[in-house]
């Protein structure tokens, strides 16, 4: 089924004990990586395992300088400083969120910033002739004017491979390109880097979908926490999905999470045949019948890969933030409630903690006190009027109970390292004295210390009888933290399970059962 | 916890609160130095009596329209129309006062309802309709000239009855004119009297604020930047008030726009909406799922820069003394460069009304002293465009090193 290569022995990229550290958190720690030339390698880890980090190390998105180890490609040294420097040596990388202009041509599009010109004024023949060639080489018949917003994403994928091959590449990696794909489409992605590797093309593909990397890779690298697990060869061995997942997730538990002593009440939040619809895509189903609950003391888990609908669906119930033609029943204590704008959510007891907190969090230019009152101002104010006093005291109180560590209240977030950020946004919404809190992704991007914090200050708010959701892509914190896991995938929950069913493997399997029916 | 700013650090230093606060003391240390240079290159003419009423006549219509600029940029939008309304607002007031005779005390009230309206009508395209404000207001722009010209059959209306003009000429009259030590050079008692008032309140408000703030553990600014800052503004308005009081006394418009200037400095830093808008403009989206109703802030926003500009309207047409169709042509250029120059940043968030007030006076004692000097309009307009960029410039760069 493989075809055998010419050079299968020469190594065309080493990555040398690579360490890559962001403010509070080490994305990469002493990673390495080799790659032979004319293979496809995968590499598979959980969310936020480093894969991408990695790559965006070896094309130069972080330029050499700002990480340890050493990358060798070719056989030399190469210390990339920017895109261009590893794109020159036909290192060409296609990102998850395609980087192509919507309202531009698929010629432009390929040849933008690489225009055959002279003195500026574009050849439209040979750039047109070009672009046939290269359209034909992926599989493509569209006419080289045709515009980028009106092809559908599976062609879209196809026009940044045809735009990697016009620059001469070599390494060709691709960063999830069968995510958004339909099966058809992302059946003949496969088959054309197939095709790639038949000609002598090296590959790297970063991937969820482990029976696709089954069916292509000759090796596969499994990333987790920011380290190298191990790398395994497709040939010598047979390697099941259960494998690869058994290194992505490991074994250890350790005491990453706080003991607690679940008190389940009674039933707080109940939300049934929710459905939406995107949120650009206005004639796409997104979400479909999701259903769920929460009860007080509880804590409940939403897993699922990215893409899978659970922030969509955290938005949408929360003043119907994201989606539309959103319809539904959603129940606080069994009565019904209206969440339909945010002010409402909040007077029903919801509180809606973003996982992206940097721009849809905290004003970052204001300081904590500013930001812990923002939803709650009039409990700090009288007839209009700010009661300096008061909101002085309810910052600091907020401060000391969260250990935010700043130098005072007025410290501007924007200064504060990723977990003390992400304890400035609790203190908001605790400040509202939700019932439900819906935490999404709390621990992303902070480092170990600061994730035990939350999860203490989890276990504190389910102590005092809230309810908890928590949204996480890393199954070991779902599996550490919760009494309850929905599953979800593709708009859809999947699976609920208890905390004696839930299991890293029970997850995954849900999910990739229900990604095959569908 | 790798990278944290943790525990409290030392008391800073002089010289580090300098530096965190150099914009702010710049301003006022700007203001003060072209003061002082012009008073100097004009031969003591600037802070003459009759030119000191002159400048706050001339630039008190910026003023009060810098004050709603300044909520509308911090909250990350823009206002061009508001020379339109200044015009539109004239020619109606005069239609009103003039053609129709109807009393001050009716025009006055129904003028400002009108520029709230018109305000309003712009506010709800861009809170609602998502249109920028650059566009919605340019769009305003012309209409609200064409509107002027529309209504005043493009001739001019004039004269005003007294009544109304009293608005922009008038004073306050003196009625603590028994108190007066030496009647030869002091004209006008109450002027001197409120300046000496208001400056024993600003300096027993700030000892207070110094006091609660340690009670509660706040940092304050150091003693010395305090008590050069007291002695400056101290300084300043007893000279201004002694000026003012061998003149004609205090101008109704002064006392309108102070009175002003405190609410909206009272209402950006005390009130829950002078938060909000600060946070909307800061991050919008953060802002609007922490429960804050944008739309209607931003609506809110624009109407009371209708407001605004329609008394800055009223102000300018009585002093003229007649409603031109050409009234306020590139006014809100004035305005928007105020704040801008008073450290309001273009991307919303960031501004402070004393920014605002400071910046329209720069640009107010630099278009009275260059005007007294003789330099023509040309070069007026080519320094004041530079004055705009090495202001914003200083921000960016002590930015970018901070």
């Amino acid at each position: 089924m493989l075809p055998e290569c010419l050079n299968m022995d020469n190594i065309i990229l080493e990555m040398r004990s690579i360490t890559k550290t962001f403010p509070g958190v080490k994305a990469l720690d002493d990673v390495s990586f080799k790659v032979r030339e004319g293979e496809i390698h995968a590499l598979v880890g959980e969310n936020g395992a480093g894969k991408s980090t990695l790559m965006k190390v070896l094309s130069g998105v972080y330029p050499a300088g700002t990480y340890e180890g050493e990358i060798h490609y070719d056989g030399e040294l190469r210390r990339f400083a920017t895109i261009a420097d590893s794109e020159e040596l036909g290192i060409i990388i296609i990102h998850q969120e395609l980087a192509l202009v919507p309202l531009l041509s698929i010629a432009e599009n390929i040849f933008l910033g690489n225009e055959i010109a002279t003195n500026g004024v574009i050849h439209w023949p040979q750039t047109f002739a070009r672009t046939q060639e290269l359209l034909r080489k992926v599989g493509l018949t569209e006419p080289p004017a045709t515009l980028i917003t009106d092809i559908g994403v599976g062609k879209q994928q196809l026009v940044e491979i045809a735009k990697a091959l016009s620059k001469k590449v070599r390494l060709l990696i691709l960063d999830e390109p069968t995510a958004s794909l339909n099966e058809r489409d992302s059946e003949a992605l496969l088959k054309l880097l197939m095709e790639f590797r038949a000609q002598g093309m090296t590959s790297i593909i970063i991937s969820h979908k482990l029976n696709e990397i089954k069916k292509v890779a000759d090796k596969i690298t499994i990333l987790r926490d920011g380290g190298t697990v191990e790398t395994l060869d497709c040939h010598k061995e047979d390697i099941s999905e259960d494998r690869i997942i058994k290194g992505m997730v490991g074994r250890d538990m350790e005491d990453r999470y706080p003991p607690r002593e679940p008190k389940i009440g009674e039933n707080l939040l109940e939300v049934k045949n929710w459905n939406v619809f995107h949120q650009h895509h206005r004639d796409r189903q997104f979400l479909h019948d999701i259903h769920f609950n929460v009860r007080a003391g509880e804590v409940v888990g939403i897993a699922g890969l990215m893409g899978a609908g659970r922030t969509e669906t955290a938005m949408s119930l929360f003043g119907k933030s994201w989606g539309h033609k959103i319809t539904g029943e959603v129940f606080m204590r069994g009565k019904p409630v209206d969440v339909s704008t945010i002010p409402k959510a909040i007077d029903a007891g919801l509180a809606y903690v973003t996982e992206d907190r940097k721009h849809l969090g905290l004003v970052l230019m204001n300081n904590i006190k500013q930001n812990t009152t923002l939803s709650n101002l009039e409990a700090v104010s009288n007839n209009g009027i700010i009661d300096d006093h008061k909101e002085t005291k309810v910052a600091t109180d907020y401060r000391s109970k969260l250990r935010i560590r700043s130098h005072s209240i007025y410290q501007e977030t924007v200064n504060l390292s990723g977990g003390n950020q992400q304890k400035v946004v609790l203190s908001k919404w605790l400040f509202t004295n939700p019932e439900v809190l819906i935490l999404d992704e709390p621990t992303r991007g902070i480092d170990v210390g600061a994730k035990f914090e939350i999860y203490s200050i989890i276990n504190q708010l389910a102590a005092e009888g809230k309810g908890i959701l928590m949204i996480s892509s890393e199954m070991p914190e779902l599996l550490g933290t919760c009494d309850r896991i929905y599953v979800m995938n593709e708009g859809r929950i999947v699976a609920e399970l208890s905390k004696e069913e839930a299991s890293q493997e029970s997850i995954m399997r849900a999910i990739m059962r229900s990604g095959e029916k569908h | 916890m790798v990278a944290d700013t943790s525990a409290p650090t030392s008391k800073p230093s002089i010289g580090d609160y300098l530096k965190n606060n150099i914009r702010e003391y710049g301003l006022l240390v700007a203001l003060v130095v072209i003061m002082v240079f012009f008073q100097i290159l004009t031969n003591g003419v600037l802070f003459r009596p009759v030119n000191i009423t002159n400048l706050v006549l001339q630039n008190s219509f910026i003023v009060i329209m810098a004050l709603g600029m300044l909520l509308i940029i911090v909250a990350g939008h823009i206002d061009l129309s508001v020379g339109s309304i200044v015009a539109f607002i004239g020619a109606i007031s005069a239609i009103m006062l003039v053609k129709w005779g109807l009393p001050a005390i009716v025009v006055v009230p129904a003028c400002l309802i009108v520029g709230a309206i018109m305000g309003a009508a712009q506010g709800y395209w861009v809170a609602y309709q998502k249109i920028p404000a650059f566009i919605v207001t340019l769009a305003g722009m012309l209409v609200f000239r064409g509107m002027t010209y529309v209504v005043l059959g493009g001739r001019p209306i004039g004269p005003f009855p007294k009544e109304f003009q009293i608005l922009s000429t008038g004073f306050v009259p003196d009625f603590l004119y028994f108190l007066n030590p030496a009647p030869e050079t002091i004209k006008n008692m109450v002027a001197l009297v409120a300046v000496v008032v208001l400056v024993a309140l600003a300096i027993w408000a700030g000892f207070r604020s110094r006091r609660i703030n340690e009670a509660h553990g706040t940092e304050n600014e150091p003693f010395v930047f305090f008590a050069i800052q007291m002695a400056v503004i101290t300084v300043v308005a007893l000279f201004i008030g002694f000026q003012l009081s061998t003149y004609r006394g205090l101008p109704n418009v002064l006392v309108v726009m102070g009175v002003l200037i405190a609410l909206y400095s009272f209402v950006t830093t005390r009130s829950t909406v002078g938060r909000r808008i600060y946070a909307m403009g800061g991050n919008e989206k953060a802002a609007k799922l922490s429960g804050i109703n944008t739309e209607r802030l931003t609506f809110y926003t624009f109407a009371n820069m209708g407001v605004l500009a329609a008394l800055a309207g009223m102000i300018i047409t009585a002093r003229l003394n007649s409603a031109t169709p050409k009234a306020g042509v590139g006014f809100e250029l004035d305005v928007i460069a105020a704040c801008f120059i008073g450290g309001a940043s273009a991307s919303g968030g960031v501004g402070k009304i004393t920014g605002a007030v400071i910046g329209a006076f720069i640009m107010g004692v630099m278009n009275n002293g260059m005007s007294i000097m003789g330099i023509g309009i040309d070069y007026q307009q080519l320094i004041k465009g530079l004055v705009l960029l090495a202001a914003v410039f200083f921000d960016v760069y002590q930015k970018n090193k901070g």
